[in-house]
């Protein structure tokens, strides 16, 4: 479990909702041609949790809830690089059909 | 520790900063290549870092084989999924995605909880952050799970699967009576956070949740869940960033939880229909408004269809759900590339919420190599129906439905719709008669200025193409 200041619970509450906001921002004027592959782009991003994953799976398998929470961390792992590594490879599959008209 | 620790979160700004880069290139056609390169980079480079982290912190990396088990393994199935996966898959594999990511934040949610039983013992979590702890695992628990379990019944009403849309009466009151439990629960955890019995009633009650929002919806609503569920995976990710106390977790996933807020948004406007009332009110499950008047229409055979063809000068294709059941995109592309070469113009009109995820038709049409330019949003397209000579209309309903203006009050009411009617000949090709996801018979099949082909899709184009070839 990690320490915890009033302080930097209040900076990571900042950050945030600045996100949400530049989240909102960055997206407002995409234009429909792309919304797939934005949405599975985005999606890839959302694999961010894989770094909370490496965290939970750090465990030597010792018995008892360690490894329990390791296991669990392996199997949240697994997801987490399905997920980025399948929608990164997706979304520049499906970018790289889009093209303009040629001259 | 310390130099590393700073270090690394650097690191982790680095990646944040290449997503925020990422999604901005993610805008526009040109750019969004490397939109995604940057957004991968970033990944791999949050990723490294926090094995260096790891490396250098007390008790080094300990798991490391189990580690390289999980990142060879996850990586090695998403690659082979998104090389193997064909375009009409696409909506269900974007979807399993969102599903994965979701249940990956619930299981560290989870996997965090495990772990500090040992420390909490039978006692409370006391200070702030033990609570703030405890709070995040709730947060993630529940958002995670419902995307997990909510993702996989998209999947299966995507792929067909799954056919009727389940509402049951009290479903609403159920829906309203879990999420209460996962409060609660989490609530209780504060308390006695080493709690077994608890930790598996919220794990199961976000679980059933999640099954309970998506079974009512289908068909058409399917953009606003698909849209929805996407960002529930970046707030499921954020919430993680605060059980483990990471900001680029926390960074990544509020910009993809407003990023799919958006696209829910601009799916509901483009069916003028309130997100409460597609999750709500899911009329894909409340049946047909059948009127009971028997209406007969003549079905037309390709080669009379394709004399309208002759002399056209504009033609607009209208695409919709059919089109990608069928998969008739190339043949669609061919038909317009013979009539650009009889010398009609071309373009195609695209319905915001045609299809089963946003810009679904758009995949489909890039993928048969029709150049972007061509396809044009509806704001854009809709005046240009009235000096249109043919407006071909492919496996598309609702988004064509006059109802929408002429029935203000019916479901389809107020809806922005492709002004199809307005062409000179209306050729619709579509299966049967039966009405569309809206359950609102279409007036437009009845027209005199309409022509219905009536067939599989791809099989009618090709029919068509032939006879237009002969013209």
């Amino acid at each position: 479990m990690i320490e915890l200041t009033a302080a930097a619970l209040i900076a990571s509450i900042t950050v945030l909702f600045l996100s949400i906001f530049l989240g909102f921002e960055l997206i407002a004027k995409v234009p429909p041609t792309l919304h797939t592959p934005l949405m599975s782009g985005a999606n890839a991003i959302s694999g961010i949790t894989v770094v909370g994953a490496l965290l939970a799976a750090n465990a030597q398998l010792e018995g008892g809830n360690q490894t329990v929470a390791a296991i669990l961390g392996v199997l949240a792992l697994i997801l987490a690089m399905i997920n980025c590594v399948g929608g990164f490879m997706v979304t520049g599959r499906m970018l790289r059909m889009f093209k303009r008209k040629e001259n | 520790m310390g130099w590393l620790s700073y270090s690394s979160d650097l690191g982790y700004l680095v990646a944040a900063a290449l997503f925020i880069v990422g999604l901005k290139y993610l805008g526009s056609p040109r750019t969004a290549p490397r939109g995604n390169q940057l957004g991968a980079i970033g990944m791999l480079i949050a990723v490294v870092v926090t094995l260096l982290r790891m490396s250098g912190a007390e008790g080094g990396l300990i798991g490391l084989p189990l580690i390289l088990i999980g990142l060879v393994v996850g990586g090695a199935i998403g690659a082979f999924m998104a090389k193997k996966v064909e375009m009409t898959g696409m909506p269900e594999m974007v979807g399993l995605f969102n599903g994965f990511g979701g249940g990956a934040s619930a299981l560290v949610a989870l996997a965090e909880i495990v772990r500090a039983r040992d420390a909490f013992g039978a006692g409370r979590a006391e200070g702030l952050g033990p609570t703030v702890f405890v709070l995040a695992i709730g947060a993630s628990s529940l958002i995670g799970w419902v995307t997990l379990t909510g993702s996989l019944v998209a999947v299966l009403k995507l792929n067909g699967t799954m056919r009727k849309n389940i509402f049951l009466p009290g479903q609403n009151l159920l829906k309203a009576v879990l999420l209460l439990a996962c409060i609660a629960c989490t609530v209780g955890l504060i308390y006695t956070p080493g709690n077994l019995l608890l930790i598996t009633a919220l794990v199961l009650a976000a679980a059933m949740l999640g099954v309970l929002f998506v079974i009512p919806i289908g068909g058409a609503d399917m953009p606003v869940v698909v849209s929805f569920l996407n960002s529930l995976s970046g707030c499921a990710a954020s919430a993680t960033g605060f059980v483990v106390g990471n900001n680029a977790l926390i960074i990544s996933g509020a910009l993809v939880g407003a990023a799919g807020l958006i696209l829910t948004g601009i799916m509901c406007k483009a069916m003028n229909r309130k997100f409460a009332d597609v999750v709500f009110k899911a009329y894909g499950a409340t049946g047909s408004t059948d009127t009971g008047e028997k209406r007969t229409v003549q079905g037309y055979e390709a080669e009379e269809a394709a004399l309208a063809f002759d002399g056209a000068r504009t033609v607009i294709i209208v695409p919709g759900y059919g089109m990608a059941v069928s998969q008739a995109q190339h043949v669609v592309r061919e038909l317009a590339d013979e009539l650009e070469r009889r010398g009609s113009e071309v373009r195609f009109a695209i319905h915001p919420v045609a299809g089963r995820m946003p810009g679904h038709m758009n995949v489909l049409l890039a993928e048969a190599n029709v150049p972007y330019e061509q396809l044009f949003e509806l704001d854009d397209i809709n005046s240009s129906f009235s000096e249109c000579d043919v407006a071909l209309v492919v496996g598309a309903n609702d988004t064509v439905n006059p109802a929408a203006h002429t029935d203000p009050d019916g479901p389809l009411g107020g809806m922005p719709v492709l002004d199809v009617e307005k062409a000179r000949t209306v050729m619709i090709v579509k299966r049967s008669l039966s009405p569309g996801y809206a359950g609102v018979d279409n007036d437009l099949f009845y027209r005199p200025s309409t022509m219905m082909l009536f067939g599989d899709g791809k099989k009618k184009l090709t029919d068509l193409l032939g006879a237009v070839k002969e013209l």
